[in-house]
């Protein structure tokens, strides 16, 4: 990646939760048009990080700069270039996709043109008229990374936005995500805890857990990484996916 | 797009909440149907006079063949000619009619038996007097805190004693009151519209806001450039909007179907009304500040609305209840808008009458909000 200024810079955060360290010194930069899978069990501490990036918490340490700029008295201007999508997110029931798509529309200025652009981009031109309440789960989730990607964002976050979808559903977002990478210069955080997701969509990969990042890299630096030994044995072992390289980092699986 | 005032969030906003209403028939059944439904029933139910039938027990005495015992009750029923039948088991009974026009025919039902099966029946409600003969007077047995029971026994009694009543048919003693403003719906239309208000706002500003929490939509909103504010103010838009027509269609099916009528001013009317809402609207964001569970919302909503609903003088007069009760319902702000709402209604008041609990339910309304934004939680 191209060492210019990063998009998103995250330095030292920490953030607790009562009793709970829910992030614990994290330093983490992304640049322009950078795909960046956040790759961790629940409770790793992922969709916190992502929560702060995103301005909705702040952190108890550390900074976070989007665009060089910090959340406060930034607000306003940040929320226009940001786009998000939350793991499950229910829109108001009785409203057809393409009543939706315009609401949202409304909060960025946007006119219609680009509300129908949108509904063909997640492909539910068939489904414009349908109410929400009456969508697949699928459907509802692509809805819902329409609706983040109708202000042609500058920071698009998808907080595990393929959890609970079958297969099919899930190629569906991926292909609209990777459709994304080829024609834009979007940069995006994804959290997931699917190896596979995080190896097709993303060209660098943080591993996290217990609120602290294990490793990052590409999924080829992760692999071929030779420090990947179990943590106090002083063994060395290459390993062949992820999903065996956080079980090395961690004695445990991901889905655990 | 850095104005304070976005009309384009603000109106499709509205217009979603809007298009969420009227495309819900469950919503509109309640908010409109159903109290036009409740003001024709209860209005009906008390406008019409109604005829009385009750039940009485009428005790055998011990030893003394069913035929013979009694003699005092039985005489006075065959003297007058209550019509003896039998039910569906054999057993007999009699049946006497006081006819009258003006408070409506009472029949009462002299069934014979015994004590104890008497008593099941009062315990099961199907009764409320039991009567029977000590010494050559006839006593009556009755929970006298019971109002009907009280009733009764004034009918009964009264006809025992003076069985004159029995062809009298008339009260002409009595001069019914018909005219608009003393009906038992005159005082109920204006307390509908009130409860209809505080129903309507508190389930659908307070549990609307819980529930977009709970569904994360309201974390989602507001992480593009939605003004906060813009969305507040399309959910109290609508649901005041939606209490105009509720309330609008209500009067008009009483105006047709009963005859209602403002006597006061209809500008004083619509400022309380008004107020109410905002006196609501306050409330309902107070309560839905800080929940994300609709199940507390829930509590939450029932705790506010029903005790208001049971003391503020919605279906009968608050003046029923202990003196010491009463300066304390008179300041709920159910209590305000249906008394006020009610003055205007039924006895002729204008602004100068509703200037004060205008001006209190405003500020009500006005204290929670500001309360209620200080601890909200957009997520």
């Amino acid at each position: 990646m191209p060492q210019e200024n990063p998009v998103i810079e995250v330095k030292n955060v920490v953030k607790s939760f009562k009793t709970v360290q829910a992030v614990r010194g994290v330093n983490l930069r992304i640049f322009q048009g950078q795909f960046v899978a956040l790759l961790g069990p629940n409770g790793a501490g992922k969709t916190t990080l992502v929560e702060m990036i995103e301005g909705i918490q702040k952190p108890d340490e550390g900074e976070i700069y989007i665009l060089g700029k910090k959340w406060k008295g930034n607000d306003d201007e940040l929320r226009k270039i940001i786009g998000l999508s939350l793991q499950e997110t229910r829109f108001i029931d009785k409203l057809t996709v393409r009543e939706t798509i315009k609401l949202f529309a409304s909060f960025f200025e946007l006119d219609d043109a680009r509300g129908e652009e949108i509904i063909s981009i997640v492909g539910l031109e068939e489904k414009k008229k349908s109410y929400v309440v009456n969508l697949s789960g699928g459907q509802r989730q692509r809805l819902a990374l329409g609706i983040a990607l109708l202000n042609n964002p500058k920071i698009l976050l998808l907080d595990e936005p393929t959890t609970g979808l079958d297969p099919n559903a899930r190629r569906e977002i991926w292909a609209i995500l990777q459709g994304l990478k080829i024609r834009s210069q979007t940069s995006m955080i994804l959290t997931t805890h699917y190896m596979e997701e995080a190896e097709k969509l993303c060209d660098h990969i943080v591993i996290i857990d217990n609120g602290l990042i294990l490793r990052e890299g590409t999924l080829k630096e992760l692999l071929s990484d030779e420090n990947a030994g179990q943590p106090g044995t002083g063994r060395h072992s290459k390993v062949s996916n992820l999903d065996d390289l956080f079980t090395v980092l961690t004695g445990r699986h991901l889905h655990e | 797009m850095n104005s304070p005032f976005r009309y384009k969030q603000l109106i499709q906003l509205t217009l979603a909440y809007f298009r969420q209403i009227i495309r819900e028939p469950g919503v509109l059944f309640w908010g409109i149907a159903f109290p036009i439904l409740m003001s024709l029933g209860l209005g009906l139910a008390f406008t019409k006079k109604a005829d009385i039938f009750r039940d009485v027990a009428w005790i055998k005495t011990q030893n003394i063949p069913a035929s013979q015992e009694g003699s005092l009750i039985r005489t006075f029923l065959e003297e007058h000619q209550a019509k003896a039948e039998k039910d569906k088991d054999g057993n007999l009974y009699y049946r006497l009619t006081i006819l009258n026009d003006k408070l409506g025919n009472t029949t009462f039902t002299f069934r014979i038996m015994d004590w104890q099966k008497a008593m099941v029946m009062l315990k099961r409600g199907n009764l409320t007097m039991i009567i029977g003969e000590n010494n050559g007077k006839i006593e009556y047995h009755f929970d006298p805190l019971n109002p009907d029971a009280q009733l009764i026994y004034l009918k009964l009694s009264d006809l025992f004693q003076n069985p004159s009543v029995l062809t009298q048919n008339s009260n002409p003693d009595i001069k019914p009151l018909t005219v608009t403003g003393t009906r038992y719906i005159d005082f109920l239309v204006p307390g509908l519209i009130a409860m209809g208000v505080m129903m309507s706002i508190m389930w659908g500003i307070s549990y609307e806001i819980i529930d977009n929490r709970a569904k994360k939509l309201l974390r989602r909103m507001v992480a593009t450039p939605m003004k906060k504010s813009h969305y507040l103010i399309a959910l109290i838009t609508v649901r005041i909007g939606m209490n105009f027509v509720e309330s609008g269609f209500l009067f008009l099916f009483t105006w047709l179907a009963f005859g209602i009528k403002v006597q006061g001013s209809v500008t004083a009317l619509l400022t309380i009304f008004m107020a109410g809402n905002i006196s609501f609207a306050g409330i309902a964001i107070f309560m839905s500040s800080h929940t994300a569970k609709t199940e507390i919302g829930n509590g939450l909503i029932n705790l506010v609305s029903m005790p208001m609903m049971v003391l503020s003088g919605i279906f009968f007069s608050y003046h029923n209840f202990p003196d010491w009760s009463q300066s304390i319902i008179q300041k709920f702000p159910l209590t305000m808008l249906a008394d006020g709402v009610r003055s205007v209604f039924i006895e002729g008041a204008g602004f100068a009458e509703i200037t004060i609990p205008t001006l209190i339910l405003a500020g009500i309304g006005i204290i929670f909000f500001i309360a209620g934004l200080k601890i909200f939680r957009w997520h």
